[in-house]
């Protein structure tokens, strides 16, 4: 019997029982204790354990089977999922076209107009919304990365408190017990910290709670804020007033530190306008000037007519001093001292402006004290730019407030233990609060710490309940662009991991039951839009992706009598305290990461792995100091320092920076993540250990040594100088009036007939693309979005460190003249798709081969990856998975990625190609249409994301094309034209218009 | 077997130079004494000396197993530089093959006797040198399983290689390479391996040594056959003498790299495999005929011949170096005279001026008879000009791309410990087949060496 199969002896069972016997369920059939055993049993008999007297035949037996079976068993390595589709197929829905939805997103409160492209209700890819003010299509890198953020695996997924998991209702249950407790004191004990906030959504709903608990407070704390620009306008006007400028009518432009066109509030529009006032076509020659007053060098810097590098301690005194030079009313005094290269600087500037008072713009970085926000207000006002180029409206925060004073008053107060009840909404005080506020030690006195967050970070670990945020894409919420425009921002995505927004959290503490976001949205926008017909209202507002009529109409706002002699007084009296220059300690000045932001960006793999714009570094921060002060302190980049402030100290590599100011040094924020997702942690240096309220972006002392060790860093590019080879021709503006050709002459172009073979033939389309290197402003939004629209994988800190990095495009950074004063040129670097291709004629399979419209097509399933079309390649744009870079087994990364390309497998390679899913994708739809493809209908990915439109694509065949008349303008060149590639990627030669009276001394 | 027709000519032996074969030897004499290696039962040291190989043969596979289970990104390339030590490697055991085939074919069709006792062994080394040489080509793509399509073969979908790309020349090139060298080492030990079988004592040595004699009795005819069929096989091998490796410098010269367009590749690189070949022969030559007494067959005549090959070939390499740096001056190419001077004095400046104390300076010491004749000074040089012709290929391909046409894209290169044992895995694999080979075969030809005796040239005169 043993033998014998188990199911076998339960059937013989049943057979042997007479006449008709009915059993529900095995439990019943089963009425013997053997049988009852066999039940109990995980497996049937002969896998579960050894009979005795097992022979070796019958163990050889089992053997064999256990290896057949195991081998069975590694031929099922795909999971069991269905494929059901649509059993009726939603309206509009065509599965494998793509459809859009305008939404936007925020950063440090202000919005940026998105159009977000979903393949089957899944956000694949995210563009600009033309029709947005602040984005004209155009996005940043923060936008182009947000696809990634939301597929995030480490992103927060649980509901806990304490580390356990809860229900959305039993946390519920609790706030509200808080609140019945509170109820009493007027909500004496609530606080509530957001980031800067525009919405003004959550500003009602925040309004509606200090309603109903009177004595509840509310700060907002923004790491990387603009308390400075706030207080500035304060100083002047006596009220909050935003500024916005208009670079489509600025002739001069002079920044005081101020990253104006890539990182401020409207920077993608600004970029806009001031490319479009640069662009020199058709014999048509004029441009504006900018004159750029720095520290830390910033890409806007690189885009300078006349760049002047200073301590930031400076900006003050040359603010001052243009002050003085423009003779702005009410300020007199004793004229600042200046080096006589600051002198010339200021009265050249001085001069310029005054030459175009009310087309000028006067603009002070975020960083520059209040008092230079001022006086900058009083020399617009001046000048007459004010009202011109220089618009003020109301503030487009719901409250503006000294974010610093905020969050120090909260600190205050918790340590006071006033704080009963501390909601945290977004943010990440524990790691970016100012060091000497304590923030953490503080918060701990807080018998109730709620967190609403997108990740478990540092702040959630000091905090009594976590509740998962839902991600931008998953948000009905709200929020004001730069100029005011709301947006009602709509989710793409049912929340992943039923996470909740800044709206529903502050409903929990509002309503009973809560209301969801998008029943709080649309009450909010009832209430006060006051539509006589409110659904087309919602409809076209979502539809547009703007609510028509919300920018803020410009105001006069007149500086008050005396702010720039109040201003200049706060100068003078914060230089009585300046320290002596010659005691052997540095500036540090503390700037927002460029890709990773103020930290939030930190466990996005596509903004750490992307290069830095000007030391092209990855996946690090570092100290950036000068060569000057490099040689006096004997560091050498790569070198591990230790830099201290006011004896706090951090330990960090050095990175020598041309063009950085002597004197001076820069750290960025946002690194040195202590707990954070497994891309983020641990990587980099935690700059905001060393920040303090006294001083939030300048330390006037830091102390930096070598301490002897060393560290690798990953920079995509490790060498800056041209060697003398005309790769970014630049020339003055001057220069192409003397002679518009000159670009041309600066290289030697073979006649097109120097070869024995004929050349391809391209009837239909030819496809090619132009470059103008006097727009692009390195911003890297381009090759995100590269990344976003080619499923291009991270390979990670340790492979691009071995030069392995995958990016299609990438921007090349040349450094032009002294180290000190050098001039950086942006390069974006593509495919160039040779008509006559060095990469085509090596490859011995094919895998790489000539498309009838000219593109150097790639076919990765017959690539076998010999890299020969690498090593022939002169402009090495080609990329190789040396290794399994694609992650093909996390799931919910497969959700991102964009259906119409292909996800490379190990041991092939890849390159730009010019998407040609895109090109197909138009071919496609022109073709039912019966009508050709027009130009403009195809925009590659790069081009799209481009805030100044510097990358144009088009059809080269087509004589009237954008892109043909591009290459027909007499800056065009293509890179390397020597060696008879015949690029289709060609550049328009950077055009500078420096001022002649500056340039002659 | 008492018929030995003489490969060589009717020529008297000179009475000025020392002969190739020392006194007092005769047909069976020289038999005995190439046979008995074989025959004899294995020395000790063999086992210790197969073994060493036969671990490193082991990390081979190790790291080959790695490699197919991670992705050629073990190795160190990487962009700009995409070939490394894997294709160094490989134009390196290219190069040593060369000795072999132009030992056999060349030397044989202008009569050269000397090459009767090193023919064997170098045709072995040829072909265990392919061997290694192959694999890289296999193990630097980035997905090796697909390496079929390499291949011109009917495909169902109707898709070719791309004949225009060197590569597919080159799977021509060596493919043929590896079958006339393999087909021209077995036609030449037939004779010898039917002497084996009639010599083994054992059933077993008999029967392995009998089916691979192919029924060989030594009759006329077969002689006869045997002659026309050697003789042609050495005119097919000739000209692969020159076309491999040009066609291997073509992967250099038809690309637009500076460092690697450049005319003078192919009979650069032809001069630098015959050289680097004899060193190798060299290398294998001297300690075997001291392991093994056969300072009779091999003599210091022979060691004399193969040092002034070497530095005659040496003198072009020499040539084709600074040939290279002449042009880039001369063109006055911009990108050409930035690859010199960064050859010689930039990062790699070091691995630059190595090559050039290895090929260049250190050959200079055979002008010297009496160094040419120390046998122990020739090992010395070979093995450096062995080191040297590595340096060269690595220094070829290495400087050339790290700094190409655009400075963005500038990197530098290094190898990883999976490169270097993939290297030392080869090494072993060819001491491993030739240790196998010096105690199975016949290492130096019997009915060869038979020819060149005195008995042979008296039986000569006769007729």
């Amino acid at each position: 019997m043993s033998h014998r199969n188990d199911l076998e002896s339960a059937r013989e069972r049943l057979s042997r029982s007479r006449g008709r016997e009915f059993w529900r369920s095995l439990e019943e059939l089963s009425g013997d204790p053997a049988f009852q055993d066999l039940l109990h049993r995980e497996f049937p008999r002969h896998a579960s354990e050894w009979e005795e007297g097992l022979d070796r035949r019958r163990f050889l037996q089992l053997a064999a089977a256990s290896l057949a079976l195991a081998g069975l068993s590694a031929c099922t390595r795909q999971p069991l999922e269905a494929i059901v589709p649509y059993v009726k197929l939603p309206e509009e829905i065509v599965p494998g076209r793509p459809r859009f939805f305008a939404t936007a997103a925020t950063l440090g409160g202000y919005a940026t107009g998105l159009l977000v492209e979903s393949h089957e209700g899944r956000p694949t890819k995210i563009e600009g919304n033309p029709d947005h003010p602040a984005s004209l299509g155009a996005t940043d890198v923060f936008a182009q990365a947000l696809v990634l953020g939301l597929y995030d695996p480490d992103r927060s997924q649980l509901l806990l408190e304490l580390g356990e998991i809860r229900t959305w209702n039993a946390f519920v249950q609790r706030l509200q017990a808080a609140l019945r407790a509170q109820q009493s004191q007027g909500g004496a004990g609530i606080r509530i910290l957001t980031g800067t906030v525009t919405s003004p959504t959550l500003g009602d709903q925040v309004r509606s709670l200090v309603t109903r608990f009177p004595k509840a407070r509310w700060h907002q704390y923004e790491a990387s804020g603009r308390d400075n620009v706030r207080l500035g306008a304060r100083l002047a006007f006596g009220e909050s007033i935003e500024t916005r400028y208009d670079f489509s009518r600025a002739d001069v432009v002079l920044s005081l530190d101020a990253d104006v066109l890539i990182a401020s509030p409207g920077s993608l529009r600004y970029a806009r306008d001031f490319a479009d006032r640069r662009r020199v076509r058709g014999g048509q020659a004029r441009m504006s000037r900018l004159y750029m007053i720095e520290t830390s060098p910033t890409a806007t810097g690189t885009l300078a007519d006349h760049r002047l590098a200073i301590r930031s301690v400076r900006v003050p005194r040359l603010a001052v001093a243009l002050v003085a030079e423009l003779g702005v009313g009410g300020t007199s005094g004793s004229p600042e001292r200046l080096a006589d290269d600051e002198a010339r600087f200021i009265s050249s500037a001085a001069a310029d402006l005054r030459g175009h008072a009310g087309r000028g713009i006067v603009v002070a970085g975020d960083q520059a004290p209040a008092a230079v926000h001022a006086l900058v207000h009083a020399i617009n006002d001046r000048l007459g730019n004010a009202g011109s180029t220089v618009l003020h409206s109301a503030p487009v925060e719901v409250e503006p407030v000294d974010q610093v004073a905020s969050i120090r008053e909260l600190v205050e107060d918790m340590r006071a233990g006033r704080v009963d009840l501390l909601a945290i909404i977004g943010g990440n005080p524990v790691f970016d609060a100012p060091a000497d506020l304590g923030f953490t030690e503080a918060l701990l006195k807080v018998p109730l710490r709620l967190r609403l967050g997108l990740e478990e970070d540092e702040t959630s670990e000091y905090c009594h309940w976590h509740i998962p945020e839902a991600h931008t894409l998953e948000t009905w919420t709200d929020a004001r662009a730069y100029d005011g425009t709301v947006t009602l921002m709509q989710p793409l995505i049912e929340p992943l991991y039923a996470g909740k927004s800044a709206h529903e959290l502050l409903s929990a503490f509002l309503d009973d039951p809560p209301r969801t976001g998008r029943e709080i949205l649309r009450d909010y926008w009832r209430t006060t839009a006051k539509a006589a017909d409110f659904e087309s209202f919602w409809r076209l507002s979502l539809h547009d992706g703007m609510v028509p009529g919300t920018a803020l109409p410009p105001k006069a706002a007149t500086p008050e009598p005396g702010a720039a002699a109040r201003a200049l007084a706060a100068i003078r009296q914060a230089g009585a305290t300046e320290r002596a220059d010659d005691d052997g300690l540095l500036e540090l000045n503390f700037r927002p990461d460029p890709t990773i932001h103020d930290g939030r960006f930190a466990n996005n793999g596509w903004l750490q792995e992307l290069p830095k714009p000007l030391s092209k570094m990855t996946w690090d921060n570092a100290a950036y100091i000068g060569p000057a002060a490099a040689g006096r302190l004997g560091i050498a980049s790569g070198d591990v320092v230790e830099i201290e402030v006011e004896g706090r100290k951090v330990i960090a590599p050095a990175w020598i920076l041309p063009g950085h100011p002597d004197g001076a040094a820069t750290v960025h924020f946002g690194y040195g993540r202590r707990k954070c997702g497994r891309v983020g942690a641990g990587i980099g240096f935690d700059a905001y250990a060393l920040r303090t309220t006294g001083a939030l972006w300048s330390h006037p002392g830091a102390a930096i040594r070598r301490t002897g060790g060393r560290q690798v860093l990953a920079c995509t590019q490790e060498h800056f100088s041209m060697e003398g080879r005309d790769l970014v021709r630049v020339g003055t503006l001057a220069a192409y009036k003397d002679d518009p050709e000159f670009a041309r002459k600066m290289g030697e172009a073979p006649p097109k007939d120097s070869t024995l073979y004929p050349g391809f033939k391209y009837e239909g389309h030819a496809w090619g693309v132009a470059i103008d290197l006097s727009a692009c402003t390195g911003c890297n939004a381009c090759v995100v979005a590269c990344v976003a629209e080619n499923n291009i994988p991270v390979v990670g800190k340790d492979q691009v460190r071995r030069g392995r990095e995958m990016h299609w495009l990438r921007i090349d950074r040349y450094y032009e003249g002294g180290p000190e004063a050098a001039d950086a040129h942006h390069q974006p670097v593509m495919c160039m798709q040779c008509e006559q291709a060095p990469c085509e004629v090596v490859c011995p399979v094919g895998a790489t081969s000539h498309s009838s419209e000219g593109l150097n097509d790639m076919v990765y399933n017959r690539c076998v990856g010999t890299r020969y079309c690498s090593n022939n390649c002169p402009y090495k744009v080609r990329r190789f998975n040396f290794l399994q870079y694609s992650d093909e087994t996390t799931p919910v990364l497969k959700l991102g990625r964009n259906p119409d390309v292909t996800v490379r497998s190990r041991g092939v390679m890849e390159k730009c190609t010019y998407c040609v899913q895109r090109i197909n994708g138009a071919r496609i739809t022109a073709e039912k249409e019966e009508r050709p493809i027009k130009d403009g209908e195809i925009q590659t990915a790069c081009q799209q994301a481009c805030p100044t439109q510097a990358i144009v694509f088009g059809d080269i065949n087509d004589k009237d094309s954008r892109v043909s008349r591009l290459k027909a303008e007499p800056l065009n060149y293509g890179l390397l034209e020597q060696l008879n590639t015949r690029p289709r990627t060609t550049y328009l030669a950077k055009l500078r218009n420096p001022n002649p009276d500056l340039e002659r001394g | 077997m008492e018929q030995t027709p003489g490969t060589g000519g009717p020529r008297a032996a000179d009475p000025g130079r020392p002969p190739l074969i020392a006194p007092g030897y005769t047909s069976a004499t020289v038999t005995d004494k190439i046979s008995a290696v074989v025959l004899r039962g294995t020395p000790r040291w063999w086992f210790a000396a197969f073994g060493a190989a036969f671990l490193l043969v082991m990390l081979l596979l190790g790291t080959l197993g790695h490699l197919f289970l991670k992705g050629v990104g073990i190795y160190g390339v990487n962009i700009p530089v995409g070939w490394g030590w894997d294709i160094t490697n490989f134009v390196w055991w290219i190069g040593i093959g060369h000795a072999g085939t132009l030992i056999s074919a060349i030397l044989l069709l202008l009569r050269q006797e000397w090459r009767n006792s090193i023919n064997r062994f170098a045709e072995a080394m040829t072909l265990f040198a392919v061997a290694c040489a192959s694999l890289y080509p296999v193990v630097h793509l980035g997905r090796p399983w697909v390496l079929y399509w390499l291949f011109p073969y009917p495909s169902t979908m109707g898709v070719w290689p791309q004949f225009r790309s060197p590569l597919v020349w080159d799977v021509f090139a060596v493919s043929t390479y590896a079958t006339i060298s393999l087909l021209f080492w077995f036609i030449g030990l037939i004779p010898d391996l039917a002497t084996l079988r009639d010599r083994a004592k054992s059933r077993f040595a008999q029967i392995v040594y009998g089916m691979l004699a192919m029924g060989w009795r030594g009759s006329a005819r077969h002689w006869h056959n045997y002659e026309s069929a050697y003789l042609m096989l050495a005119g097919l091998a000739t000209p692969l003498v020159v076309s491999v490796h040009s066609v291997v410098s073509f992967d250099f010269a038809v690309g637009i790299i500076p460092g690697w367009h450049s005319t003078i590749f192919p009979p650069y690189f032809v001069a630098g495999a015959i050289y680097s070949g004899f060193a190798m022969v060299l290398t294998l030559a001297i300690p075997l005929r001291a392991i093994f007494g056969l300072k009779d067959f091999i003599t210091d005549r022979h060691l004399q011949n193969m040092a002034k090959v070497m530095l005659a070939t040496g003198l072009i390499v020499a040539y084709g170096y600074l040939i290279e740096i002449f042009m880039a001056w001369y063109g006055d190419n911009r990108f050409d005279v930035y690859m010199s001077l960064n050859r010689m004095f930039g990062p790699y400046a070091f691995q630059f001026w190595s090559l050039i104390a290895c090929n260049v300076v250190a050959p200079q010491a055979l002008w010297i008879k009496r160094l040419r004749r120390s046998p122990v000074f020739l090992f010395v040089i070979a093995i450096i000009v062995n080191v040297g012709m590595w340096l060269e290929r690595y220094v070829i391909i290495v400087t050339s791309l790290h700094r190409d046409f655009l400075p963005s894209s500038w990197g530098m290169y290094s190898g990883t410990v999976w490169d270097y044992s993939t290297f030392v895995g080869s090494i072993g694999l060819f001491l491993a087949l030739m240790f196998l080979f010096i105690r199975f075969l016949p290492m130096i030809s019997i009915f060869e060496m038979r020819t060149i005796l005195p008995e042979a040239r008296v039986e000569e005169a006769r007729k």
